[in-house]
């Protein structure tokens, strides 16, 4: 059998899947077209600020189809995914340096702004060759990999799970913020990176540049759905969703558990590095922020709030979480904490299947 | 003082190390003496409580050994040393002449040849009974194979023939959670027959049975001897009856009498530790 009929058949087993793919392209495809083509007045015009939220928000998603992979499908509940996703932030923000060139408000033509007011007299050695996209782009999957992995390795070697697992990995992400900090580290310290110009010699200001990134994340975040919908198709996912149900019995019929769960991890902290790099050049900022550890248990909350286990929850529950978030934080910023602490009991108490989990019971009931 | 004698034993030309050799993760198993399970004085304290004392059992091959013995008498501690869970404090356990299963992990061990139904019956109830059938199958376990892992006709032909030997066949698709007590213990003892061992650890296999569903185990796992050898502990003594060639009696961590159903029945020893209890 071929790729195409491999690809028709993963997609034809689940109407979820579908739907989703088709909503995506319809965006991915109909925004763009209406920013360039209708004119500002119309209702229907979505101004190029509105495609950057989209575009972020699709980043999000890809975050959250990366957490849902391990967690709803393994069992393994991270609450330090935000470390991948800032790395893979990170990286691309080097490369956006150095882009900046002798633009900066010091004119330096190597050294980023940050390091000559911290008077450094050369480019440390781990920022050579963030000069170079390719470079870039390798490193945005390389970093945030190799430390899922030795993360990984480290930990489930040690049969590290449940709640002492999400323990740690919260504690990485922290150190890594903490690290972050530091102005001796090289990376802008407490101000991260930022004003940035150019991507691939395109203004990042300029409009169809806004719209490229927008439709290279929907294609991300497209790939990256199929992906993961392979993989959870394959043996090897019905093998981990065995392990998630139950490790020792998986272990006693002859699987190296841990080799299963330290390949979907590294697999999914390689995805949320693809999202952080995305997510940067849209909004034009990394710092050490996005390390935080809150951050990373919002981005879990998305994922029960759609519903885990589905890949498509995780983007329904990534985007609305993130809307409330746009919302509130303007309309009524002090509550949004709040809300999001009420709106997460609830889901656990409530709705243990997300939203996800009420569309499917509507539909068994009407059939 | 250290440092030089070290270097010398590393510069000795007539040493081979062990990462010259090629690590012999399953050598093949070796049956050519008629034994497949040698146990030898393994012992086992949890806490300074001897769970095994010295315990010294043989399994032939192709043989069906029923295990017997009150709750502590450590049949569920010796199926743990058999399959890697437990690690004993002394003695030596090996699977035929060539398999060290004391140096071997869980993984390991299942892929050598041994399989183990657990007293209570785990199959994966999140997936349908052919999934099941299909994740125990024997074969490749290394996790990028998996990715791209497709059954072979000939495959197919296998679980078919198990769900037709454990009489799952109409059931084929229905998840796993959703059968009833006895199909799950068969379904299980399927899952067994797929990882195509050696040696089947079975536990309790009529626990919570009806009797006709115990009849029917009964005749599935007399099947099965020959082709397998078989150990199974119970506590059903009329299941045991009837599908016992050779008991062995455990009593506090070793073996107290050994032999058919009738001589250990009138053993004297046994009548007191054992089935005493039960008159």
């Amino acid at each position: 059998m071929g790729e195409h009929s491999m690809l028709s058949k993963l997609l034809r087993s689940e109407r979820g899947s579908l739907v989703f793919l088709a909503i995506l392209f319809v965006i991915g495809v109909g925004m763009p077209l209406a920013n360039l083509l209708l004119p500002a007045s119309s209702a229907l015009h979505p101004s190029t600020y509105t495609l950057g939220l989209v575009g972020k928000y699709m980043t999000y998603a890809l975050l959250a189809i990366s957490i849902d992979l391990i967690w709803g499908y393994c069992g393994i509940l991270s609450l330090g995914h935000t470390a991948f996703f800032a790395l893979g932030g990170y990286a691309m923000g080097m490369y956006l340096m150095r882009q900046i060139g002798s633009r900066g408000v010091y004119g330096d033509p190597i050294l980023p702004d940050f390091m000559v007011f911290l008077s450094w007299e050369k480019l440390p050695w781990y920022w050579h060759g963030f000069d170079m996209f390719w470079f870039a782009a390798l490193m945005v999957l390389v970093v945030p990999g190799a430390l899922a992995f030795v993360f990984g390795w480290l930990a489930f070697r040690s049969r590290v799970a449940g709640v002492y697992f999400s323990i740690i990995s919260q504690a990485l992400t922290y150190a890594l913020l903490l690290a972050f900090f530091r102005n001796e580290m090289g990376f802008g310290g407490n101000n991260g990176l930022t004003d940035f110009k150019e991507i691939l010699g395109y203004d990042l200001q300029a409009r169809s540049t806004r719209i490229g990134l927008f439709v290279v994340s929907a294609i991300a975040l497209g790939l990256g759905y199929v992906l993961c919908r392979w993989i959870v198709t394959s043996r090897f996912g019905r093998i981990i969703a065995a392990i998630r149900d139950s490790e020792g019995r998986t272990r006693f019929i002859g699987y190296r558990v841990e080799h299963y769960k330290l390949w979907l991890f590294v697999i999914s902290g390689m995805l949320a590095g693809v999202a952080g790099a995305l997510y940067v050049p849209q909004v034009g900022i990394i710092n050490p922020g996005e390390f935080a550890p809150l951050n990373a248990i919002e981005a879990v909350v998305w994922v029960a709030v759609g519903g885990r286990g589905t890949l498509y929850g995780a983007v329904v529950g990534a985007v609305l979480v993130n809307y409330a978030k746009t919302y509130f934080t303007v309309a009524w910023p002090e509550a949004w904490l709040y809300a999001l602490g009420t709106l997460f009991v609830v889901v656990t108490l409530f709705l243990p299947k997300g939203i996800v989990g009420i569309l499917q019971r509507f539909r068994r009931s009407e059939s | 003082m250290k440092l030089p004698k070290s270097l010398a034993e590393f510069t000795d030309r007539s040493r081979v190390f062990d990462v010259v050799n090629p690590a012999v993760r399953s050598p093949k198993l070796d049956t050519s003496h008629g034994t497949i399970l040698y146990l030898e004085d393994i012992t086992v304290s949890f806490d300074g409580f001897r769970a095994l004392n010295e315990l010294t059992l043989y399994i032939h091959a192709g043989e069906l050994r029923c295990i017997i013995g009150a709750n502590g008498a450590g049949k569920t501690t010796m199926m743990d040393v058999i399959t890697g869970k437990t690690r004993p404090d002394s003695g030596t356990a090996w699977f035929g002449q060539s398999i060290d299963l004391l140096r071997l992990s869980e993984p390991d061990i299942a892929q050598a040849g041994i399989g183990r139904k657990f007293q209570k019956p785990t199959v994966f109830e999140q997936h349908t009974v052919f999934e099941n059938l299909e994740l125990a199958m024997a074969g490749d376990r290394r996790a990028w194979k998996m990715l791209f892992a497709r059954l072979t006709p000939a495959q197919r032909a296998d679980i078919d023939e198990v769900l037709n030997v454990i009489g799952l066949t109409e059931h084929r698709h229905r998840q796993a959670g959703a059968l009833s007590h006895g199909q799950k213990q068969w379904l299980e003892i399927g899952m067994l027959l797929m990882q195509k061992p050696a040696l089947l650890l079975v536990d309790e296999p009529v626990a919570g049975m009806t009797p006709q569903e115990t009849e029917r185990t009964a005749e599935l796992l007399l099947s099965l001897a020959g082709r397998h050898s078989v150990v199974v502990v119970e506590h059903d003594m009329d299941f045991v009856r009837s599908i016992a060639r050779t008991v062995t009696v455990l009593h506090e961590g070793s073996v107290l009498a050994e032999g058919s159903i009738e001589q250990v029945q009138r053993d004297p020893r046994v009548v007191e530790v054992y089935l005493g209890e039960q008159a």
